[in-house]
């Protein structure tokens, strides 16, 4: 047993270079998918703060694409994507949408009302009571609704990776299908560290986002 | 069309199409179930203390970031394949969302509300029955319908690791690009999910008091 955990460690040093380009995928394809998924969010959970059918709706519907098994969402895609990046990346974008839109959404309404009225009390104009009083005071709720979803979108990487869109699950399947296990401990061990790390990371922007809207 | 192509897959194969749609829900079933036995004692025991539940939360809070391949594919070279090392990997992965409910939900319930109770002359054991089990329990199935939906889900992921199910069905549907094959895995899998999300919300709202409940 010994011998064996040594025979991964040992793997994964002579092996450096290919983990971490499946890292450095791995990464690219999540923050892709965040930065779309966020964009959209932010534009849907602003539209549903306001209008209460919106909300129920968009929530709905994104809840609906959250609970659907990975694996079978990615398999569901390729009839109409094909294979690859996009593929893995339009299934990363739905499966955050739901996470993202109720942050958004009810960050903003947890704003004060006696902010808002201050702000328009002042000659402040609809967009920036948006920009500088709503969004920085519900930021916290955001950033937290963001660390969420990067976990979530870095576990469904790992998948995705059986659809040929590279990053970390590369390794793992490699291994899974050679019973290569020092492959597979490199690219799982190497998947959890990349989710605790972010999380911890966005725990300390939620902390700091915190402190500034107090 | 391809839905037809799927549905003549499962009219021509009912036997495997059944076997593998009874795996994945006795697989599922059988994980929530021993996580449920493990995660709702250990947290109501856990919300009495306070080092060890401080541990045993960061724990869980960690086990809730680690994705759920990961955990099934680093299981494989220390417990092999089938139904058995999925079994374990899936209760390992419903652990934390059922833990950290239960623990939250006994700890949340309102010392004045016991108080009150006391002061109506309930005995202790009236106390944990018609008060704190009442107010606890909408949170603690809140975890283990969080827990279901990602048991389901990691079950279609077990296929990799030889535990059967209907990701069977996908994995050689991608495999061989035959996508009604695909089909016949994934679809049945979504609805399972959706339904249980369902089944599980339906009962969670039951389960609430009714003063409690939300519109």
């Amino acid at each position: 047993m010994a011998a064996r955990h040594w025979c991964a460690v040992n793997w994964f040093l002579r092996n450096w270079d290919q983990v971490a380009i499946a890292l450095w995928e791995h990464v690219v394809i999540s923050a892709t998918s965040l930065a779309i998924a966020f964009a959209l969010s932010l534009a849907i959970g602003i539209w549903a703060a306001r209008h209460e059918r919106v909300y129920r709706l968009a929530l709905a519907a994104s809840g609906i694409l959250y609970t659907i098994p990975t694996l079978a969402f990615l398999a569901l895609l390729i009839p109409l994507v094909g294979l690859g990046r996009t593929n893995a990346i339009v299934c990363m974008v739905a499966f955050s949408l739901m996470i993202l839109i109720r942050n958004v959404a009810a960050g903003l309404r947890g704003v004060a009302p006696e902010a808002i009225e201050a702000a328009t009390g002042m000659g402040m104009s609809a967009g920036e009571i948006l920009r500088k009083v709503e969004l920085p005071l519900a930021l916290p709720v955001i950033v937290a609704g963001l660390r969420i979803a990067t976990v979530t979108v870095i576990s469904v990487a790992v998948v995705a990776a059986y659809v040929n869109a590279g990053g970390l699950g590369t390794l793992i399947f490699a291994g899974i299908s050679n019973d290569h296990a020092p492959k597979i401990w490199s690219g799982a061990l190497t998947a959890c560290a990349l989710a605790i790390v972010a999380d911890a990371a966005l725990a300390r922007l939620e902390l700091a986002a915190k402190r500034r809207a107090e | 069309m391809l839905l037809a192509e799927a549905w003549q897959f499962v009219v021509d194969h009912p036997q495997r199409f059944a076997d593998a749609l009874g795996t994945h829900v006795a697989l599922s079933a059988a994980a929530l179930a021993l996580a449920i036995a493990i995660a709702v004692p250990a947290g109501i025991a856990l919300a009495g203390t306070r080092r060890a539940a401080q541990l045993a939360i960061a724990a869980a809070n960690v086990g809730r970031t680690v994705p759920s391949l990961a955990v099934l594919a680093l299981v494989m070279p220390v417990l092999g394949t089938g139904f058995a090392p999925a079994l374990f990997a899936l209760t390992l992965l419903a652990l934390p969302p059922i833990l950290i409910n239960t623990y939250t939900a006994v700890r949340e319930v309102d010392p004045d509300v016991v108080d009150a109770a006391r002061g109506v002359g309930m005995s202790a054991a009236e106390i944990v029955r018609k008060v704190e089990l009442p107010l606890a329990l909408p949170v603690v199935f809140a975890g283990i319908r969080t827990a279901a939906v990602q048991v389901i889900s990691g079950a279609v992921l077990a296929a990799y690791i030889g535990g059967g199910g209907l990701g069977d069905f996908i994995t050689t549907g991608i495999a061989m690009m035959a996508l009604p094959q695909l089909v016949v895995g994934a679809v049945p899998a979504t609805l399972l999910a959706i339904g249980t999300d369902r089944l599980f919300g339906a009962l969670q709202h039951v389960l609430t008091p009714r003063p409690l409940r939300l519109p």
